[in-house]
């Protein structure tokens, strides 16, 4: 009966309205009382909503920035634990909305699937993830200058744990070796230059070389760090390699994430960048204890996707795609956008804001925005 | 480590994304007095919707989930990489 009444407004309001009316209503409500409710509230909401012409950008980075100056403008924060640093505040909002190539502190949230989500061996997924180098499964490295060779003496331990033989660091080394004989005994493996001696300086030249040696673990990830968040345990990571780590058996992909805009816009597809970027700039407003309408954000993240590729806000993004010369000349840098207008002869059509400011006219905005033509 | 391949649409930040009838494209154009030009664009080798095949010209309505209006639908015009 009164679902028919849900389903006529449901056109008009969107589903989270109706969701609450139908949660807050009596079930054995009477159509006519139903109505008259849903009629009062598509009046409030009709009033609420922007009316045309509103510059709601203008809103937007007005509500943004206010709060903005209020930020701390220097903090990094990060769940108690000292080693592992997050940009956070002021740096990390400029960083997103320019969408800056590398973020300062790439981070990843892995979530994983039973039985590593209730903590049982997740040490040593974690140790496993961690991309290691040489010089971490060391005990010694030594340069035997009487033979002019490098001794390495491995942490059986620590393999054990990356389950890496002593066989495979071996065939690694040859490879990334060129000119030295590779060889393992007892438990030294022993690298030799071939053919003539090599100098001191060449043989610890070498040895600095080794031992920065890529063994195990996913690229990029320096950092491990297994936490618990609600009830269940997750791997934190510094460092960030999404394309990678999504397809590891043992993770949960669905809920997986990164915080490298980038990353995100090559593995996941433009909408999930609009999503991250909503996600991240609410996180730092919320962090701060700062209160900014998300529909504001919303906005800020729209226009950075729309092109399918994202643009930050910086006169490279998105001032960069703006049709008016004029308008992108009061960005920044002047001289230069009127100097390629002047030349590939570019037309301005005058149809936004700052331009007709410029020329001291009307501006398309509010009461101005409406013009009159003549009927057929 | 043992891999397996994961399906990015699946993915929490993903919407779903579904390719409009060439009936649903000129209704959506004509409704909001619009050109394919002006819808915001995505490209077709977008991870999201590669797996849909579609060409230059189509048009991808995506249902979003919105901390505001519990469901939004938007569209994107799709564009050659």
């Amino acid at each position: 009966m009164t679902n028919e009444i849900f389903k006529e407004y449901s056109k008009q309001l969107p589903g989270k309205i109706i969701d609450e009316v139908k949660a807050s209503v009596p079930k054995n409500i009477t159509k006519a009382k139903l109505k008259a409710i849903f009629k009062e509230i598509v009046e409030e909401y009709d009033s609420m909503n922007v009316a045309p012409g509103e510059c709601v950008g203008l809103v937007s980075a007005e509500s943004i920035g206010e709060p903005g100056t209020q930020m701390t403008l220097n903090t990094f924060h990060f769940a108690g634990v000292s080693e592992m640093n997050v940009t956070m505040g002021l740096p990390r909002i400029i960083e997103i909305l320019d969408c800056s190539k590398s973020p300062s502190t790439p981070m990843m949230e892995i979530h994983l699937k039973s039985p590593l989500n209730k903590g049982t061996g997740i040490k040593e997924f974690a140790e496993k993830i961690k991309e290691t180098k040489l010089k971490e499964c060391l005990k010694e490295i030594s340069v035997n200058i009487g033979n002019s060779t490098l001794e390495i003496s491995l942490d059986k331990n620590k393999l054990k744990i990356l389950r890496v033989t002593s066989a495979k660091i071996v065939k690694a080394l040859n490879t990334s070796l060129k000119g030295y004989g590779v060889r393992e005994t007892n438990d030294l493996i022993i690298i030799k230059p071939r053919g003539k001696e090599d100098t001191v300086f060449n043989l610890f030249k070498t040895k600095e070389k080794i031992k920065g040696m890529y063994v195990s673990g996913v690229k990029g990830i320096t950092q491990v760090l297994p936490v618990k968040k609600g009830d269940e345990y997750i791997i934190v990571t510094a460092g960030s390699n999404l394309k990678v780590i999504l397809e590891l058996e043992g993770i949960d992909p669905v809920n997986t994430t990164s915080n490298d805009i980038r990353e995100v816009a090559t593995v996941l597809g433009i909408e999930a960048v609009r999503e991250l970027i909503l996600a991240e700039v609410s996180k730092v407003i919320d962090v701060q204890g700062l209160n900014v309408d998300i529909r504001h954000i919303m906005l800020v993240a729209d226009t950075m996707t729309i092109s399918g590729n994202v643009k930050g806000i910086t006169r490279y993004g998105v001032v960069s795609e703006k049709s008016s010369v004029l308008a992108r000349a009061s960005f920044e840098t002047p001289l230069k956008h009127i100097m390629t207008a002047a030349i590939s002869g570019e037309r301005d059509t005058l149809n936004s804001v700052v331009e007709n400011v410029m020329l001291n006219q009307m501006i398309p905005i509010g009461s101005g925005l409406p013009k009159l033509t003549y009927g057929k | 480590m043992a891999t397996t391949k994961f399906d990015v649409t699946k993915h929490i930040f993903v919407p779903k994304h579904i390719i409009i009838s060439d009936r649903e494209k000129n209704q959506l154009f004509k409704t909001y007095s619009i050109t394919l030009r002006e819808l915001p664009k995505i490209y077709s080798n977008d991870p999201a919707i590669k797996h849909l095949k579609t060409k230059a010209g189509d048009v991808v309505k995506i249902v979003r989930k919105s901390p505001t209006a519990g469901e939004t639908v938007y569209y994107r015009g799709v564009i050659n990489a």
